[in-house]
């Protein structure tokens, strides 16, 4: 249960952690976009040691960063699976009915190369990014659609209590669950409709608790002078400098350059025979 | 009495959640914390003493009678900004205070709803991390830090605001005994050094017993009001109303049944042995 990364933050200094929150948003958002525009393994392994590279700055541990792909792990067998024998062309292999060919070899290795690229990048951004200063980053981000009345300020407040929230009601349904197994409950038996059963005297109380908190939250912001109309200041003001003005700069020069690579199919792993 | 020098007054109180039968949670409470000073309620649960916290910063409003906040009517809703600033109120679980993950950030919380300028907002976070003795661990997150540690925090993140008084409900109950002593001498040296008037809502005799003013509630009323001593050596009365009077003080209430001699308002150990020593003295000379 303790293995809910989202919202752990891994305190530090490092050119990572520096970047102004916005810019690393918008550097992963244009890193999935490359993502989805890498047709080639040579520029998978382009975009691998860009990430490599942001990881071993960040002194953010590697296997931090395999862990946040185990909850995924079923995902993505899946989806290889699908596409190695759902895609037509050259056969490979045939278990039973099912035709594996050489181009669903490839798109499921690039399958999922992209999503586990993905996934590791969006993890460095929460590990390496306060998870206000990363609301705070959404907010500024999303500050134009205030004129199109969406209440942006308060929606950045509810990311931030979610945030703080999580691994205080995680730790809460590990004390749950150990006072229920002490008095005899069984959660790992049974076909799946009683183990649903069982989750029933978890999550009763879990939610009660968790109406109580957000009662007593709220009141405690209130004491803090919370509003929602009007403006608020911030510890934390944000200024791009030169440092994230590069940052930008490489991940969008990435761009160009891999739209230019995937003319030129290199180390295609279809043997060039059959293609 | 000038009433604007005054902290916090009550006049005849009365309050009750609508919808409950109307039974009346406060009756006629008439309280008046002066400015500097260190109160400390003491009740037994359902005494009103947590409504009575609530009523201090208009988070509750009265049904009956006012509360001024430095003069301000807390009924007055477009002062009510205002009279949470003056008056901060922390409450008994620390986790539940806490709106941000990082410390600092947590403590800006207050400042930054408040509009304050940056360089303002930082000057007023640091001097409230100081204040608790938490300015090292300002870029912790707040789950990784002891009961004691997080309740500090939280008082921080009130002191950010500036107040003039912070009303406490129950701060201590939540803790360890080691967490307990690092927010009570946090408090104490609020009240001492800071200047903080400082309101504290328990049902630890001993928390009470450090305060100037001790304030007794019971049934939603005020039954006792004044110093510690005074209001302890009610042994009796203190025990019908289900509390109960330091070790101490009980010790040597129960000796005066035989020794009248001895003192009715003995606070701590020390006392009871300074008395007890003094009796035998006495016999013995």
């Amino acid at each position: 249960m303790k293995d809910i990364t989202l919202g752990q933050f891994f305190p530090g200094d490092t050119l990572i952690h520096r970047l102004d929150a916005r810019v690393k948003l918008v550097l992963v958002i244009l890193f999935i976009v490359e993502l989805f525009l890498v047709k080639t393994l040579c520029g998978f392994a382009f975009m691998g040691v860009l990430l490599a590279l942001a990881v071993a700055i960040s002194k953010v541990p590697p296997k931090m960063m395999l862990r946040s792909l185990k909850p995924l792990l079923l995902l993505l067998a899946f989806t290889s699976v699908l596409n190695l024998f759902y895609t037509k062309g050259d056969p490979l292999f045939t278990i039973w009915k099912l035709t594996a060919s050489w181009q669903g070899l490839e798109l499921a290795l690039f399958m999922m190369l992209r999503i586990s690229l993905l996934i590791m990048a969006s993890s460095l951004l929460t590990y390496t990014t306060s998870p206000i200063m990363l609301t705070d980053g959404m907010e500024r981000l999303m500050g134009p659609l205030k004129a199109l009345h969406v209440p942006v300020g308060e929606l950045a407040m509810m990311m931030t209590i979610a945030l703080r929230f999580i691994p205080l009601l995680v730790e809460e349904t590990d004390k749950i669950m150990s006072a229920q197994k002490a008095r005899g409950a069984d959660f790992e038996s049974g076909g799946v409709l009683k183990r649903a059963k069982a989750l029933i005297p978890i999550l009763v109380p879990l939610f009660v608790s968790s109406f109580r908190r957000a009662d007593e939250l709220a009141v405690a912001m209130e004491c803090r002078c919370y509003h929602t109309s009007g403006p608020r200041s911030r510890l934390k003001v944000m200024k791009m400098c030169f440092r994230d003005y590069v940052a930008l700069a490489v991940m969008l020069a990435a761009i160009p350059a891999i739209l230019l690579g995937t003319n030129q199919v290199l180390f295609s792993i279809i043997p060039s025979a059959l293609g | 009495m000038n009433k604007t020098e005054d902290m916090i007054q009550t006049i005849e109180l009365g309050f009750s959640y609508p919808g409950e039968g109307g039974a009346p949670v406060l009756q006629g409470v008439s309280l008046t914390v002066e400015r500097g000073s260190f109160v400390a309620v003491l009740g037994h649960n359902g005494s009103g003493k947590s409504t009575l916290a609530k009523q201090m910063n208009a988070v509750l409003l009265p049904t009956e009678g006012k509360v001024l906040v430095e003069g301000i009517d807390t009924r007055e809703e477009a002062r009510v900004f205002e009279v949470r600033q003056k008056v901060g109120l922390a409450f008994q679980n620390p986790d539940n205070q806490i709106v941000a993950t990082i410390v600092e950030e947590d403590v800006a919380f207050a400042p930054e709803n408040l509009n304050i300028p940056q360089e303002e907002t930082a000057r007023r976070v640091e001097y409230a991390l100081r204040a608790v003795d938490m300015w090292e661990y300002r870029t912790h997150s707040a789950h990784q830090l002891s009961g004691g540690q997080k309740q500090r925090v939280a008082i921080a993140g009130i002191i950010a605001m500036m107040p003039h008084c912070i009303v406490l409900d129950e701060p201590t109950a939540m803790l360890d005994p080691v967490g307990r002593e690092e927010v009570l001498s946090t408090v104490r040296r609020l009240n001492r050094e800071n200047g903080i008037t400082i309101v504290m809502i328990t049902h630890y005799m001993k928390e009470a017993a450090m305060a100037d003013r001790v304030v007794v509630m019971d049934k939603g009323k005020v039954v006792l009001d004044g110093t510690p001593r005074e209001v302890f050596s009610e042994v009796d009365y203190l025990e019908s109303l289900g509390l109960e009077a330091p070790q101490a003080t009980t010790l040597i209430h129960r000796l005066r049944g035989d020794c009248p001699s001895l003192p009715a308002d003995v606070l701590d150990e020390e006392e009871a042995a300074q008395a007890i020593l003094h009796l035998f003295e006495g016999v013995a000379g």
